[in-house]
């Protein structure tokens, strides 16, 4: 088994989201996802720093300095994009007004939990910006990342080690392996990708999983 | 007559004082007050409590403050940065406190102090580190702890354009923090683009109504824009592109 690259898994999540989705895309690889959204679909994308409508990155020449994302990268807004405040663009989220939010993570739990903000290494300085409220403010939380961590840990675990985000709120995971939902009862296989199997997934994570229904 | 602009920066800052909380509007450099932040600067006001997203960038701004030695503790949710170094600094080294905030508790909590709200529970950063100490509630069925409002003595904020009565519009994402914060702060100081005369802004696109503004100053126009229309030109930090770094 390979598994995907880091822009196929883009791909493959962009097929997922439907027309009409308002959508955060988070800092880091999530971003990717944006530029791989079908052509001819209207998906509006929602970005923390107080933007509805979020289009791609501006061509060199053309970089406002005041029309960033949540990265702090220069973006565009659409026609039809819209502005507002940092407490209506948190209350966007904390009200359920978004459909997905995609993040990236150290760690998922068979329980949804998410660990993505702190590594909680002694020394370092912490930084949660709006993790904590992604997590926990759109209607399906996605997380997208490679199975294993650098050193070959699965970063799907039945417990998180690292300091939590956000309790039960990650519904579904796309990993470089496979798709996991997030069922009651743990993981349970959604789709394979790059030639895996379900064993060997079992084996890499060290999880009891349940297959495709 | 109502005249809330002053002639420069150092008029808008007069009166801040050491041990004061000052908000400090902006999502990394856009709708950072530069220029009032430098008048802070040469003011002299230390001993002071920073409420901010970040935690200042590079060496200017925010970041020239903290360098000063003026800030005794940040209130923010997202010091560390690729170009935080001296914030960085300040905090391996001691010299300065954190309270870490996630960034839409850190929004409402300023909203809640604005609005007269003495406290609010909030699903965000339920059952993590952030919320130890903090009294937690179940309302229908899902859980919620409470935070407290966050007010301050200064708003120092960055609009796009203002009015003798202080109504403000802001430009793009650089609105950010800017309306929250100026309804939760006794003394709410404006830097604009441009003062506009009463009537320019029309009523229905009033973003801050002058209600919450104490000053209006005036400074140089971002390079960026010209007539409210942008002309490009600039990299993310607003320097002209011919330049090379």
């Amino acid at each position: 088994m390979t598994g995907l690259g880091r822009v196929e898994l883009a791909q493959r999540i962009a097929r997922d989201i439907p027309e009409g989705a308002y959508v955060n895309l988070g800092i880091g690889a999530p971003t990717l996802v944006a530029d791989h959204l079908p052509d001819g679909l209207e998906i509006i994308l929602h970005t923390e720093n107080g933007l509805l409508g979020m289009g791609r990155a501006p061509e060199p020449g053309a970089v406002d300095p005041d029309l960033i994302n949540a990265g702090k990268q220069p973006v565009t807004a659409l026609p039809g994009a819209a502005y507002f405040h940092h407490a209506d663009s948190f209350g966007m989220m904390r009200g359920g007004h978004l459909d997905v939010c995609v993040l990236g993570a150290f760690q998922v739990s068979s329980s949804g939990d998410l660990a993505n903000w702190s590594t909680g290494a002694p020394g370092a300085i912490p930084a949660v910006g709006g993790a904590m409220d992604l997590a926990i403010g759109a209607k399906s939380v996605w997380v997208m990342t490679d199975l294993l961590a650098r050193d070959g840990t699965s970063k799907l675990v039945s417990e998180c080690t690292y300091p939590l985000t956000g309790v039960a709120c990650v519904s579904r995971v796309y990993t470089d392996r496979a798709v996991f939902d997030v069922m009651p009862d743990g993981f349970r296989v959604r789709e394979l990708l790059g030639g895996s199997t379900v064993a060997e997934l079992e084996s890499l994570t060290a999880l009891t999983l349940r297959d495709r229904p | 007559m109502i005249d809330k602009t002053v002639a420069s920066a150092a008029d808008a800052v007069f009166g801040i004082e050491d041990g004061s909380t000052v908000m400090i509007g902006g999502f990394g450099r856009a709708g950072q007050p530069v220029e009032l932040i430098d008048a802070l600067i040469a003011q002299g006001a230390g001993d002071l409590t920073i409420v901010s997203n970040n935690a200042g960038n590079g060496d200017t701004g925010l970041a020239a403050l903290l360098a000063r030695g003026r800030v005794r503790r940040m209130i923010c949710s997202f010091p560390r940065q690729h170009d935080s170094w001296v914030f960085d600094g300040l905090y391996r080294a001691g010299k300065i406190e954190l309270e870490l905030v996630p960034q839409g508790n850190l929004a409402e909590r300023i909203r809640a102090a604005g609005a007269g709200i003495g406290g609010f529970f909030t699903p965000t950063g339920v059952g993590t580190d952030l919320a130890q100490g903090k009294e937690e509630r179940v309302i229908d069925g899902r859980r919620y702890i409470l935070e407290h409002p966050i007010a301050a003595d200064v708003a120092l904020i960055s609009a796009y354009r203002g009015d003798r009565w202080g109504n403000l519009v802001y430009r793009e994402t650089a609105r950010n923090f800017g309306p929250v914060m100026a309804s939760a702060a006794t003394v709410t100081v404006a830097q604009v683009d441009h003062v506009v005369e009463l009537g320019a802004i029309e009523p229905e696109s009033v973003v801050t109504p002058g209600i919450f503004v104490d000053r209006v100053v005036a400074v140089p126009p971002r390079r960026w824009v010209d007539h409210g229309r942008f002309v490009g030109g600039v990299d993310i930090d607003g320097e002209p592109l011919e330049v090379t770094r």
